[in-house]
């Protein structure tokens, strides 16, 4: 049996989605901008994805929901953009995000820097999130945008959007949130909160790779990324991809019906395996679990470095990570362990596991037998956990 | 970068299959108890290196037969990933039967050199190499507490590249010899900064003083203030202003003027002509000519001729006269 518990990397395209999909490569291939009925005859299509995207955010007809290719392309959008139009062209010279939030951000926040832009990194909690009050703290009157995550990629904590949404509009500042472990998993209500931006991306609600978008709220001012034909009404060139906007229209209406008894379910599950793994001794999970995306669990296990862990798992045919598979290279570690000022001896410790709704609890099951084998075996090899002392000077 | 780097790389494919093995089914991992040793009449070393919260621990332990410092036995624990547990279990393994002396000679590169399938394919990724750094350093820990000295006294080198144990001197002979001036020329020539770059520049993995770029740029300052000095030198050969005839002079006189004078003047779009050298007793005239903005300039009869005059005369060591014509 191989059991796929990296769904916050990456998800498997719902089977549904696929076969929505798959008329728009060979037969309905047109460009939606031609005048001729091959062009045309994807029009509808489009309208249903639109309206599928629209109600699953429940976004207002006057915002913009612009598609992009990734939420890597959107979160560069809303930094450059502001920057260009706030910073370069206006008075403002300073943007404000958490340390933890994904490389799209941090990356593209260093580069601003470089720029002269002035960039404040603010702190997580010891349950890895940044507080609204922490956000109110360093607000000037000359920030331009506020950019914090909706929920953690690695340790799935839930950031308190509203209260900093409604902070950044007392302030008239603008206020995105990278929202990427946050659709699909738990409600976004477009309409509850105050957020000017927001990114997503497919691919991580069982939607296809490379389709995003970015909402737009009231469709206010934003200069473009790419510019090019009149495509997204100019806001965002480049033909439109229509196989995969049908199918991130649908894996979003997929994700978001029913979600109180799709999360419920993910959620037990969840449970189970972390109730079931925090039996085994020096081993702690990151954040309660009220305030966590229900599919995921972030858990630091004394003496086995994480690679090692992952090299278990694999060998038992899991799939999990040590954190952001964007930064699994690097090996390096883990930037969320170290912010939440867990013990610096755990912060090469922790294995991100994170389910589905297509995760099962035979698969469960399995993954707390392989997981306690593999902690096991991997303390039996730790000097961590040896008996013989050094008895030195 | 290039094509090879536009996807990323499959790191544990890059394993081999012994390190692979390794760390599936490590064979010297284990402990060794003072019951042993008391029973076996053997010294009993236990050293740690590393530290959990660096990603990588290693714990040794050595059975020695005090009477021909030969290690009987060699067990390992580790902290670590895949590449630290099979690098520790080579390397507990190369110890054993060797003396202390013998064994200090381990390197992390015989370490992984042990670990790999066929001779001319690395057992690990370039990025993992720095993990078997520290089934080098334990050993030497080892050895320190088996001889009771500090663990300094084994490091006679300075290392800048400890994946490829590269040193200071190393890299400076080399960058000079073939004339160097790319950090890539330099892992081409000597592997260093070739496995986890943190030695390149700032900001990699690991905390340190001093760098590849550092170094590649100071040898490279040394050399060009080496040819600069073979230029005069070989002007002046003998060496001998007094006794040099008409054309050597000239050239010495220029090969300065060209090293010292003529960068500073032309930063100010200046310049200065040499005219002729003419001998006046003991003295020697050389007649010179502004030129750009130097013409004008208020401090051309004052401070800029004085400096001329000085450096022609420390550097060819003779009673030199500048005039202005």
């Amino acid at each position: 049996m191989e059991i796929y518990l990296d769904n916050n990397a990456t998800t498997m395209v719902d089977p549904k989605v696929v076969e929505a999909m798959v008329p728009f490569f060979g037969q309905m291939y047109g460009n939606p901008n031609s005048l001729h009925k091959f062009g045309t005859q994807t029009h509808a299509a489009l309208t249903k994805a639109v309206d599928q995207v629209y109600k699953a955010l429940n976004a207002a007809d006057a915002d913009d929901v612009i598609f992009t290719s990734c939420a890597t392309e959107s979160n560069n959008w809303v930094l450059k953009s502001v920057w260009l139009d706030h910073i370069m062209h206006g008075h403002k010279n300073h943007i404000v995000v958490s340390e933890v939030e994904h490389p799209s951000v941090l990356t593209t926040c260093r580069f601003l820097e470089e720029q002269g832009v002035k960039v404040t990194y603010l702190p997580v909690n010891d349950q890895g999130i940044v507080e609204a009050h922490t956000v109110k703290s360093f607000i000037t009157d000359r920030t331009a945008l506020v950019s914090i995550m909706w929920a953690n990629n690695e340790t799935g904590m839930i950031f308190p959007i509203k209260e900093i949404g409604e902070i950044c509009r007392e302030k008239g500042v603008l206020f995105h949130t990278d929202a990427v472990q946050a659709v699909g998993k738990i409600p976004v209500d477009l309409q509850a909160v105050h957020v000017d931006f927001l990114s997503f991306s497919a691919h991580k609600f069982h939607g296809p790779k490379g389709i995003g978008g970015l909402y737009i709220r009231n469709s206010q001012a934003l200069s473009p990324l790419l510019h090019g034909g009149e495509h997204m009404g100019g806001r965002r060139s480049g033909t439109l991809n229509v196989p995969y906007i049908v199918g991130m229209g649908l894996a979003m209406e997929l994700a978001t019906q029913n979600m109180s008894a799709t999360s419920a379910k993910i959620r037990a599950l969840r449970d189970r395996l972390e109730d079931a793994l925090l039996q085994l001794p020096d081993v702690f999970v990151v954040g309660n679990r009220a305030n966590r995306t229900p599919n995921t669990l972030l858990i630091s296990i004394r003496g086995v470095e994480g690679e090692g862990m992952l090299w278990d798992l694999n060998n038992a045919h899991i799939g999990a990570s040590t954190g952001s598979a964007c930064a699994s290279e690097d090996l390096e570690a883990n930037t969320v362990m170290l912010a939440i000022g867990a013990d610096s001896e755990l912060a090469h410790t922790g294995i991100r596991l994170s389910l589905s709704r297509f995760t099962t609890e035979a698969e469960v099951d399995a993954v707390i037998d392989a997981f306690k084998k593999a902690v096991g075996r991997l303390r039996a090899i730790s000097s961590s956990y040896a008996k013989v002392q050094p008895t030195h000077s | 970068m290039a094509r090879d780097s536009l996807i990323g790389g499959a790191l544990w494919e890059e394993y081999s299959t012994e390190v692979q093995r390794r760390m599936n089914t490590p064979v010297h991992m284990g402990e060794i108890t003072q019951e042993e040793a008391d029973a076996t009449g053997d010294k009993l070393i236990i050293a740690d290196f590393g530290a959990e919260s660096c990603g990588d621990a290693v714990r040794l332990y050595w059975l020695i037969d005090p009477k021909n410092d030969t290690i009987q036995k060699s067990k390992f624990k580790s902290f670590g990933c895949g590449t630290a547990i099979a690098s520790s279990d080579m390397m507990a393994e190369l110890c054993m039967g060797k003396s202390v002396d013998e064994a200090l000679k381990i390197t992390n590169i015989d370490v992984e050199k042990a670990l790999r399938d066929t001779p001319d394919v690395p057992a690990v990724p370039g990025q993992k190499m720095h993990c078997s750094v520290m089934a080098y350093d334990v050993i030497k820990k080892a050895a320190s507490m088996y001889k009771g000295v500090d663990m300094s006294e084994f490091e006679t080198e300075f290392i800048i590249c400890e994946c490829a144990r590269v040193s200071q001197d190393t890299l400076r002979e080399v960058i000079k010899l073939n004339g160097l001036t790319t950090v890539e020329e330099v892992t081409d020539y000597t592997k260093a900064g070739g496995f986890c770059k943190s030695c390149i520049k700032p900001g990699g993995h690991e905390v340190r003083d001093v760098f590849i770029v550092d170094i590649l740029a100071d040898v490279m300052r040394e050399v060009e203030a080496e040819k600069a000095s073979k230029k005069i030198i070989e002007a002046r050969g003998n060496g001998d202003f007094k006794s040099m005839g008409l054309v050597q002079k000239i050239k010495s006189v220029e090969s300065i003027l060209e090293e010292y004078i003529r960068p500073t003047l032309k930063a100010d779009n200046g310049d200065v002509e040499l005219m002729d050298i003419v001998e006046e007793g003991e003295v020697f005239n050389v007649l010179v000519k502004y030129k750009g903005e130097c013409i004008s300039c208020s401090m051309n009869t004052t401070t800029t001729l004085a400096g001329i005059e000085d450096m022609l005369k420390f550097k060819l060591k003779a009673p030199i006269k500048v005039i202005v014509t």
